[in-house]
This record gives C-alpha cells, structure tokens and sequence, in this order.
C-alpha cells in the first residue's frame, strides 16, 4: 500500500442544526455558541494531531476533495470555517488547491450572502443543499424548518456568490407526496439547472420521531410498490432533463459527479474528523466516538475509535465490488486487477455469470456494471460479492 | 431401614394445578435443603421445563420428615408428568409408590387431565387423598372443589387440607397426611431381590442409571443382578438415592427404598424401563408386570437446517432416546429437504418438547415437517400399509381403503362454552357421543376424534373459544374407513415433498386454499413472480402468487456508512442461507411448519 501521491477525501463533520428533522437519524443536535467552540477546538486539534493518531506520515497525501458536512455546517460562525480549512492547508499539501473540490452543505435560509460570499473567499467551490420539496406541505410533514421561497433565496444568492457546482438534496415518498407533486418539485429543480441533483426515498429509521409516526406496516405513507413506481418516475424526469445517473441516488448534468463522494466508492483514502466521522486509511476503517464529551475531552487520541476495523485482502476485493457497482458505469475490471493483481472473474467468476443470466450485471469497455434492473436490486447483487 | 417409616408417593394432577410448587414446599419444608440452594423449582431440572411450567420426564427425591408424632420418616417423592402425551410416564411412576396426593385448584376444579390421572393411580391401587391449591385466589371456592371431588370422583375429601403451595400455607398438614394417609410399603427385605425399573437414564461416567423402587429383597455393592425381560446381567458398582437434583451412595437399598443403581452397564436398553431387577444368584420366581410398549402416535420429519448437520442430529436423537425411550426415528430423505429423520412421538407435545430440546440442548437448527398420524392404506393387492409420511403413499390406482385413527376425547368445559366446542369438535369431523353435567355449571362432553383433527392446533382452539375453561383428554380407540386425500403443495410449478399433507377430502379444499395463503406469507419477494398451488393428484384445487419485488437497495452509502451498510447485507447474505432452495425459490424455514398455523387469525 506504499503507491506514491496518494489521493486523499477529507471529511469534515459539524454536528450541530437549528432544529433536528423528524426523519433525521444523522449525528447532529442543536447548541449553544460556547459549546460550538469547544467542538471547533476539538476538531482544530484533531486535524493538526491526526498523524500521530493515525501513525502515519502526510507526505505521500495529496488532497483532491474537502466536504464539509453535517449536521448544517451553515449553522457555525463561518470564522470556525475558515479555521478549519485554513487548519487543513496547513497540515496537508493538496494537488492542487485551486481545483481541490470543497463542498459545504448548506440549509436553505441558514445562510446570509454575507456568509456565501464568505465561503466562496475560502475557496469553497461546491454547494450542497436540501430542498426536498417543493410543496409547502410536505416540507411540514417533514419538520424542515424552510419553505420554498428560502431555498429559492439561497440557490439565487448562491449563483450569484459564483457558486458554479450546486447540490440539491430530494426526497420521494413524503408522506402526502403525489406523483403530481413530485413532479412538480421535479420541474421547479430542472428548471434552475442546479449542477447536481441527489435524490432518496424517504427511510423511516428507528430512533426519530418518524418511527413512532410511521413505523409499522400498517402505517407506511407508501407501500414498496408505489414507493418504487415514484423513484423511478423521479429517474425518469431527471434523466429526460439531461441528468445522468451515476451512482443509485446521484445524478449530474455536464459531468458535474460529486468528485468527493465518488472517492468512497472507489475506496480512495479518506480522513474524517469530528464526532462519529469515519475514516479508511490504507487497510484500515476507523470511526471516531459519537459521544460529544469525550469526543470534545481527547479529539487526537486514539482511544476514541469505535471502530478501528482492519481489512483483509479479501474484504478489500468485496468492497471494491459492493461499492463500485452503486455507480453506473460500475467496476473496472483492469482497476480491480492492479489493485489486487488478480482478474475479478476469478475471484466472483461464478457470481458474476449468475447475475449476468439474471439480468443484473452486463460487461461492457472493460467495466463490469449494474444493468438498471441490478441497480433496483442492488443488495442482492452487492450481498452476492461478499464472501 | 424400616419401612412403616418410608412413604413412596407421587403428586397427580391437572397442568397449571401446582404440582411442581407443592412438590417444591414438600423438598422446603422437610428440611434437606436451604431456601438458597433451592433452585425455583427443583424437580424440573431441565430448562425447558422451567419455562413451560410442565415436568416431561419423571424424577424422585429423597427428603426426611419429622412429624408431630416425634419419629423421622423419609419421604420419597416421585414426580410425574402432568400432560396427556405423557400418559405412559405417569403410569411407571405410580408403579414405584404406594400411594398419591392429588392436587386440585380451588377455582377450577377438577379437569379433565384430574380424572384421567385419578384413575391411572386407582388402577394401580394407590391410596389417594386430595388436596385443595391455590386457596389464596380471588375466586378460590375450596368447599365447592371438595364436594366436587366427591361427588365426581367418589373419595373422601371433607378433611383435604387448604392450601396455598405458592405462599406456603397449609403445606405441614400436607406432609402429616403423607404419614397418616399413604401406606408403608409392604416389602420383605428376606426375599430375594425384586425392584422395578421406573426410569433410566444414561451418564457418560456411570453408564446407564437404572432408577429402581425395591419391592422385595436387598441390594449394594457386588451384588450380581439380573435383568429379568432383557436377560442383561452385570454386577452393582453402586446403589444410593435421591437427593435434589444429585445422587447421593449409600451401602445398601433393601424392601421398600426407591433409589438408584449403577453396574456399568454400556448400553441403556438394557436397564429398560418397567423391567425387574433380580438377584442373578438367588433369582425371584416371578418378574413384575411390566408397562405396555407405548406406541407413537404422531410423526414427522425432522432436518438439520444447514445439511452438513446432518450426522449432529443422528447423534442427538441417539442420546435423547436413551433418556426418552418413547421417541423413535429413522431415517428419511426428501427432495427438498435432503437427509433427516422421520421421528414418532407420544403425541404434539412431546414432539414440541423433543424439537425444543433438540433445538438448545443440541444446539441444532431444524426444519420439521407438518407433523402427520398412522394411516393404515389397504393396497388392492391386499398388502395393509402404516403410513407415517404422506410423500409415501401409493398411487391412488393402487389404494382400495384408507383407514384414520380415532381417539375417545373427553372434554370439561363450563355450560357457556359448550356451544362454540361442539361447533369446534363438529368442524373437526367428531362424533358426538354423550354429554353429562358434573354439577350445575360444568358438563363432561364425550366425543370420538380423528387423531389428524387434534395434532395441529385443537389445544390452542380448545382454548381460545373457551376462554381456557376447557380441558381435555384422549385414548387411542382405533381405525376407521375414511376419504382421505393427499394434498401436495407446488412452489414455481415444482412440487414440494416436504409440504404434502393427507387431509380428509371434505377438507382439501379449504386446507389447500388457507396453506396457499399462508405461504405466500411466508415466501419472501423474489426477483420473479411465484406461483404457489395446492393439488390433488394433477388436478389444482388453490393458487396464490407471489408478487415479484420491486426494489432492493440501500440508497444512501458514504464513507461513513460503508461498515454498517455492510453488516446489513451479509445479515441478508445470512438470512438466505438459513433459507432452503427449490429450484431457483428460496423458502424460510419456517413455510415448512406453516400447516400447523392454518386455523390462526382466521
């Protein structure tokens, strides 16, 4: 694992929000101004002290991708940003910062121009933001604490900040959504060419405010079939409106693929810092603690993992198959050759054919990948490489 | 040792009544053991028994009461299975007494099981006098139970202690009835050596353990014995008697003990249960009546989940037969489910008891089939068939007559419930037979039974349409001529071997239409539609389908979500293996037990 210029992702985690979505089952709580501090310190400590943490040298690293995420990273003083990126600059060298993709998420009426053009001043190039929905209902029925005319705000200050790469966030099978509605949300979004779209099915998960509302059978707001019959509307709508889809959730007009997101399914190297943020580093999968104190208390030692997994040769080869094959163009053959010098056919000859006569999997320039069938199937195929 | 100051008694009565409780009070209150080295209940040793509340297989205890009267008398409890299936159990145990308290709950009377057990201790001239639990409930009416037992079932009751065995109240009147109430035993210790086998037991150290109650004579140390039926001889390497839950040597047993004896002896058929021990020098004329072999009633398939398993199960069912001479196998293969064994049982209970042993004791996962009576076919060519598995039956071309067993059930319920459990016996094809009141709220139903009608789910629907006010008892009576028909179930157009079932044809289609559904149930989505079809012979008498799935897929997946989404998909990976393949169909485990549930949530 000693190749030379490794290319790195750096995770950067903010834990904090205005108020927690009722669907909402991500690492993040509301705060007070001190205690956002501290976390800053925290997280300011763990970046310059991550190399003995890690045991690791920084040499070989080169930074491509910084994603700052959370949480509402919009939700901090953007002078904390601005430590924490200038933290970054000084203890990784980039390949080049000025193409270096750096992303921020963003909750439509959370940001000021004054914060936008702020961001853009650091260097932050990408925008992600969540809009959901266009429908003034489904928004309240997920507990955001915006409407649509918020988000037209921020998408419109944002363009004009010369923001040129912007997410948006959507989301299907609202409860109360209809085709009609969605189609509708659908519209809106293509309308403002926004670079990148991520869209999900809602998933009620244990622990929020949803479970409780809709977490039995009886009380889903879809059943699987019509759940389906919406997403792959939404496919088709974006599809049609130039957007490809290149990962199950994901899809860019122009190219525009989430550069750093794409690295953790290619299994690049990454470092994540802040509560519960995750890291692979080589052969090694590690996650800090999701316990604010301590988090707060020790951010550099590595008595916080809690998880601090070592692969195998064959867990890489498994993961390098489940996670390439999320994308569309899926695995290539010749990749997973020089990563493990061997052909994937004879490691999952058997699967491979398997999936191929099921319709699942095709072959094509080199590149093993899902067909759209395997894509809506995709556990079974990816439960398929796991040995 | 005296015997006027040994007692050698059991304790009968209904499920539920507070046997093992009192039997509990009994082992308590006589003083051998400490409030902190009794274990909840201390005859049921195994867990399963705990948790079900039911004692499966007969054990003693040795326990030493003072009584008022001064004198130091030992106690010899023999415990004995309360359930219907277990019939033959009780009756080897109340061969090693001389007499049996019966237990009745003083808000439910007497039960069916009450009677049936009575009557096993009255056949073998046991002294019996009864005792009143559970005084302490709400709706306790021991004066109402007292003249009930006299009335239904003719002993003196007027001076039954009141007791409560859970809050240990009235227990020493208990133990001064064993004294005054139950008999010495009446054995001559210079005769020569005559015990009765009631139980056995294998230890890998000891070999078989033979659990004896001595009639006549004397045994210990170096006596050379001989097995009266089996012919097997050996010499004694160690006699002694029951403590809690261990076993506890002494020099010798002689007439009127119940102990234990070990001769190394390799091989536990020969210690069989109901055989007599004699003196292999100085022999007795006669051997004791011996038990009837009992019989199975009930079969059915039993798999090891993960194929490879297959020789742990062989192994397993080799060890509990040894201790469980009452279950029998052999082997069996069938398509869908590859090597097994077809087991028989004394009935459903004793099946459920054997698949949950199997299950923790043994550490095995198991696939059973629908569990399925002895049919008798009588072949044109005039060959008479046992039938035990339903995949085995000749084409019907070849079939002149099918014969079904019939048992005599007794039912006690309250005068409300009678309607909803004559409807329920009719529905079961039962003949009614007679129908008596016992006292003004509570009748006697008689009715003849299929066997097949009870062993799924009678107990349950039993039960549930009489709010638990109902009991009920069977015998075997015998065979009779019926229209019975194999049903066999079709998963994607294959046919699957373990799901066939023979069913009364009346019955076949409403059966094969509620297993359809029950089975789309349980199939889980594939990436294809499955039609699921019950026929008979080739002709399809219910269909269902399973809808193909729509989507599988975790939409979100980032870095750090990668170690846990992978969790997920080899817990699914896992799940599938535990699933059994047909053809291209995976199929839980579980579908195959789904005709057991068809009368649920109806």
């Amino acid at each position: 694992m000693n190749k030379k210029d490794r290319s790195l992702g750096i995770y950067v985690h903010i834990p904090f929000c205005v108020k927690k979505c009722d669907y909402c089952d991500f690492l993040s709580m509301p705060a007070g101004e001190s205690e956002k501090t501290d976390y800053v310190r925290a997280l300011i400590k763990e970046i310059e002290e991550c190399w003995e943490k890690y045991g690791c040298t920084g040499t070989e690293f080169k930074v491509e991708t910084v994603y700052i995420g959370g949480g509402t990273p919009s939700c901090i003083n953007p002078a904390h940003i601005e430590r924490i990126l200038g933290c970054i600059d000084k203890e990784f060298e980039h390949a080049d910062r000025e193409k270096t993709e750096i992303t921020i998420e963003v909750n439509p009426g959370t940001v000021t121009d004054g914060m936008l053009k702020t961001y853009r001043e650091l260097g932050i190039n990408r925008l992600s933001t969540g809009l959901q929905s266009a429908n003034e209902n489904e928004l309240k029925a997920l507990g955001r604490i915006h409407s649509l005319d918020d988000f037209l705000r921020t998408y419109y200050a944002a363009r004009e900040a010369g923001f040129s790469n912007i997410n948006v966030d959507l989301m299907t099978a609202i409860p109360g959504q209809t085709e009609k509605s969605l189609a509708h949300t659908i519209g809106l979004v293509t309308d403002l060419l926004p670079e990148h779209v991520s869209a999900y099915s809602l998933i009620i998960e244990e622990g929020t405010p949803f479970y409780e509302r809709y977490g039995t059978e009886e009380k889903r707001p879809f059943d699987g079939d019509e759940e389906r019959d919406l997403y792959h509307m939404t496919v088709r709508l974006l599809e049609e409106s130039g957007y490809e889809r290149y990962e199950i959730s994901n899809f860019a007009r122009d190219g525009f693929w989430s550069r750093h997101n794409t690295a953790y399914w290619t299994r690049r190297d990454y470092f994540g810092f802040g509560l519960g943020a995750s890291s692979l580093i080589g052969n090694v999968r590690y996650r800090n603690t999701r316990d604010f104190e301590s988090y707060v208390n020790r951010p550099a030692s590595p008595d916080i993992f809690d998880e601090n997994i070592i692969l195998s040769r064959d867990d890489c080869m498994d993961e390098f198959m489940f996670l390439g094959l999320r994308m569309s163009r899926g695995v290539s053959k010749a990749g997973f050759e020089s990563e493990f010098g061997i052909k994937p056919e004879a490691v999952y000859g058997r699967e491979i054919d398997k999936f191929k006569n099921e319709g699942l999997l095709r072959e094509e320039g080199g590149y093993l990948s899902p067909t759209d069938r395997g894509t809506d199937y995709g556990n079974y195929v990816f439960a398929g490489f796991l040995r | 040792m005296d015997q006027s100051k040994i007692r050698n008694f059991c304790i009968i009565a209904h499920i539920d009544h507070g046997k093992s409780t009192l039997a509990d009070r009994i082992i308590e209150s006589t003083g051998l053991l400490t409030s902190r080295e009794m274990q909840a209940q201390v005859l049921d040793n195994m867990d399963l028994e705990r948790e079900r509340g039911i004692t499966i297989k007969s054990q003693a205890v040795r326990t030493v009461y003072k009584a008022k009267n001064g004198e130091e008398y030992i106690f010899n409890l023999i415990d004995t299975p309360g359930h219907v299936d277990f019939n033959y159990e009780v009756s080897r145990s109340l061969a090693a007494c001389d007499g049996a308290i019966l237990v009745v709950d003083a808000a439910q009377g007497i039960e069916a099981q009450t009677l049936a057990n009575v009557y096993l201790a009255l056949d073998h001239d046991l002294d019996v006098f009864p005792v009143i639990n559970k005084i302490d409930l709400p709706s306790a009416d021991p004066e109402r139970v007292v003249n009930e037992i006299e009335d239904v079932i003719g002993i003196e009751a007027q001076d039954a202690p009141r007791i409560s065995a859970k809050n240990g109240i009235g227990i020493d009147e208990v133990l001064e009835q064993v004294v005054n109430k139950i008999p010495a035993p009446k054995g001559d210790r210079n005769k020569p050596l005559k015990a009765l086998i009631f139980d056995s037991l294998y230890d890998s150290y000891k070999g078989a353990i033979a659990f004896v109650r001595l009639m006549d004579g004397c045994v210990k140390k170096g006596t050379p014995i001989r097995m009266m039926a089996t012919g097997a001889t050996a010499e004694v390497v160690e006699v002694g008697y029951f403590g809690a839950g261990q076993f506890i040597p002494c020099d010798e047993l002689s007439a009127g003990m119940v102990g234990y004896i070990t001769a190394s002896i390799k091989n536990v058929r020969d210690t069989a249960v109901g055989d007599t021990i004699t003196n292999a020098e100085n022999p007795c004329k006669e051997a004791l009546p011996g038990y009837k072999k009992v019989l199975s009633m009930v079969y059915c398939g039993m798999y090891p989940a993960d194929g490879a398993k297959y020789p742990d199960l062989r192994d397993a069912l080799e060890k509990l037969q040894l201790n469980d001479a009452s279950l029998n196998y052999e082997p069996e293969t069938s398509v869908a489910l590859g090597f097994g064994f077809r087991c028989g049982f004394l009935g459903l209970l004793h099946l459920e008891v054997v698949q949950e042993r199997l299950e923790r004791e043994y550490n095995l996962d198991l696939v059973t089939t629908a569990p399925s009576v002895i049919y008798k076919v009588h072949k044109t060519d005039g060959e008479v068939i046992d039938l035990t598995n339903p995949t085995n039956l000749p084409d019907p071309s070849e079939i002149e007559y099918m014969e079904e067993p019939i048992v005599s059930a007794e039912i006690m319920v309250t005068k409300d419930f009678v309607g909803p459990i004559m409807e329920l016996c009719q529905e079961r094809r039962g003949r009614y037979l007679s129908m008596e009141y016992m006292e003004e709220t509570r009748a006697l139903l008689k009715y003849e039974l299929p066997l097949n009608e009870i062993i799924y789910d009678f107990f349950d629907a039993l039960k549930s349409r009489s709010r638990g006010y109902a009991s009920f008892d069977y015998e075997m009576k015998g065979y009779e001529k019926s229209e019975l028909v194999k049903l066999d179930i079709l998963i994607n157009r294959e046919e699957v071997d373990a799901l066939s079932f023979i069913v009364h044809a009346e019955s076949a289609y409403e059966r094969g239409r509620r297993m359809c559904e029950r089975l789309k149930e349980e199939i889980p989505r594939h990436l294809f539609e499955i039609p699921i079809q019950a026929a008979i012979g080739s002709k399809i008498i219910a269909r269902e389908t399973v809808k193909a799935m729509r989507k599988d897929v975790l939409a979100k997946c980032y870095g750090g979500d990668i170690t846990r989404k992978k969790k997920l998909l080899e817990k699914q990976k896992e799940g599938k293996k535990r699933m059994r393949q047909i053809g291209n169909v995976e199929i839980p485990q579980k579908a195959f037990m789904s005709v057991l549930k068809l009368d649920e949530d109806k």
